[in-house]
This record gives structure tokens, sequence and C-alpha cells, in this order.
């Protein structure tokens, strides 16, 4: 597996945090899926109830990479400032950058994402940018000084999974050095598995998971299904072909007419 | 002195950042701060002298995808 920013994961699934229906069933999610990260967010904080802080706790306990994001942030500045205080609040370098352009579709405003980008590298960030599978947006996101590339699978929330299979495709057979997360729109364990047998290093998804009538269940089989697929990227799957090939050999069948 | 804390008018006499988040409960709290959208670090809040109208972000960690 491609390491992440000289880090390598022990595996290549990673879970949001957000809408579980308990503090409990997420960290059931987390345990029984063995998410190599967590990503988290910032939110405004009362200083009466400080539920922030059990949260902390809890995503502390969980023993996973922490990758904080910038979610909600539709400007360069908005994005850079919640970037800054991420870093202060998580202690961490990594930050998975979002600057929404659409808000229909969540599309990424790719124009402020790669000025963002570009501002955060020269910070000393790792940035783990959420873009679309534009190669000349992707381009410019590894000038930019981002050393991953995080394009999404289709619209945040919707679990439609990978939409544009030909444009995933050039992506990875485009930038074959780069490590590449499949982030948001998977919706079932078969669109992880087909990420990853596409040769894609990774998968990020939240809802999927955190919707599923049994969270814990369904983050164990994604898990199951991402070691699937690597485990079959690397094995090399044979080419699809338009006519069938008997399996069976012809070869000593006998003659029965 | 009038000051908005996470989109909420308040009234404090806090001379500093790092005195208002005393004053209104996020003392020892893991947050991240910020005054009229720009970041300010932990270790810059007791010299970061408010002003009247400032507007002022108290960020936690909080679920996120």
């Amino acid at each position: 597996m491609r390491d992440f920013y000289g880090t390598t994961l022990a595996n290549g699934l990673m879970l949001g945090t957000a809408q579980y229906p308990s503090p409990a069933i997420l960290a059931d999610a987390f345990a029984r899926s063995a998410a190599s990260v967590a990503t988290v967010s910032l939110r405004r904080e009362s200083g009466r109830d400080r539920g922030g802080q059990d949260f902390w706790t809890l995503v502390q306990g969980l023993g996973v990479h922490i990758l904080p994001n910038t979610a909600g942030c539709h400007s360069v500045k908005e994005a850079v400032t919640t970037a800054h205080m991420a870093r202060e609040v998580f202690d961490t370098k990594w930050i998975k950058l979002e600057v929404i352009g659409e808000e229909d579709t969540l599309q990424p405003d790719v124009f402020g994402l790669v000025e963002a980008a570009r501002i955060l590298t020269e910070d000393g960030f790792q940035v783990f940018p959420y873009t679309t599978e534009d190669l000349v947006v992707a381009d410019k996101l590894l000038q930019a000084g981002c050393e991953v590339l995080m394009p999404w699978g289709a619209p945040i929330g919707s679990g439609l999974g990978l939409n544009n299979i030909f444009g995933l495709r050039a992506m990875r057979a485009h930038f074959p050095d780069v490590p590449l997360v499949i982030d948001a729109g998977l919706g079932l364990p078969s669109q992880a598995a087909q990420a990853m047998e596409m040769g894609f290093d990774a998968v990020l998804l939240n809802t999927a998971v955190a919707k599923a009538g049994d969270p814990a269940a369904m983050a164990m089989a994604f898990a199951m299904a991402v070691s699937a697929g690597q485990l079959a990227h690397a094995a090399d799957p044979m080419d699809p072909r338009d006519m069938a090939t008997p399996s069976t050999p012809v070869l000593g069948k006998a003659f029965l007419e | 002195m009038k000051l908005l804390l996470n989109g909420e008018v308040i009234e404090a006499e806090a001379a500093t950042l790092a005195d208002l988040l005393e004053q209104v409960g996020f003392g020892g709290a893991k947050v991240a701060t910020a005054v009229n959208g720009n970041f300010v670090a932990a270790a810059a809040r007791a010299g970061h002298v408010l002003a009247q109208d400032d507007r002022i972000e108290v960020l936690a960690p909080m679920q996120g995808g």
C-alpha cells in the first residue's frame, strides 16, 4: 500500500464519525471494522455543556489516526482558518481539505481548493484534498504540494457509488505513484471493493455506515470489502473481454451426437 | 463591552481572549479560537486584547465525515 505522508495505514478504511445513533455505536463500528483513520470536525462549543470535550475523549480512545476536515467551508479563507484551528486542537498536520462550491451536489470548488492547498502546504500542513476526478485539477493539487488526492465517488451522502468509472480509472492510471482515496458517495461495501479492485489505496465513508440499520455490522462489511478488493487488485485481475471463452478444456471432449 | 461569541451577543468585561474563555466556562477545555475571522493560537490568547464588537469563535472537536 502507498503511504500517506510517510504513514503506512493498517488498512484502507477511513471512517467518518458523524450521524451515528449513539457514541457507543460509533465506538463499536470502529472496533468491529478496525478502520485505520477517523475523520472529525470542529464546531462551535458551548461553555455550559462542553459536548465537544466528551467527543474528544471518545475519539482518542479509538486508537486510530485522526483526520480533521474543513467540512462546510465555502471560501479559501474559511478553510485555511479552520485548518489552523484543527491543527492546534487535534495536534496533527493532516487536514482533509474541503472547499465546497455548490450546495446541491456539495461539489468541491476546485479553484479555491488548489489555492487553499497551496497556502496550507506552504504552512507545513499535509493536505488530503477532497476533489473531483479531473486530471488537470489533480495535477494542480500535486503542484501545490499535495501528496495524496481524494476524488469523490459520488456526491457526499448520496450512496451512489462510483459515478464515473472511466474518470476514476484514468486518474488511477495517470498518477500511478500517488496515494488515491475515494472520498464520499459510497453506499455499499461492493462499491468499496470495486474502488480497491481498481487500485485505489483507501476509501473514506461515513453515511453508509452511520445510517445503516446496524452501523457496526455495516462497518465490518465495509472492512471486509476493502480487504477483499485490495487483495484482488494485488492478485492482478484478468482483463474483461466481449466474447466467451470456454473455461473447461475442449480438447478430449467426447463425441456424443 | 459587547462581544459576539459563537454568534450570540454577550456582555463581558474581559480584557483578553484568555480572560473571556475563563469567564464563559471554557477554562481548560480543548478548543480553538478565532477573532474576527482570524485564528488566534492558544499561546496567543493571553496577549490578545479584545475590543468592542469583536466576533469570537470558540470551536471544539465534533463529529465529522
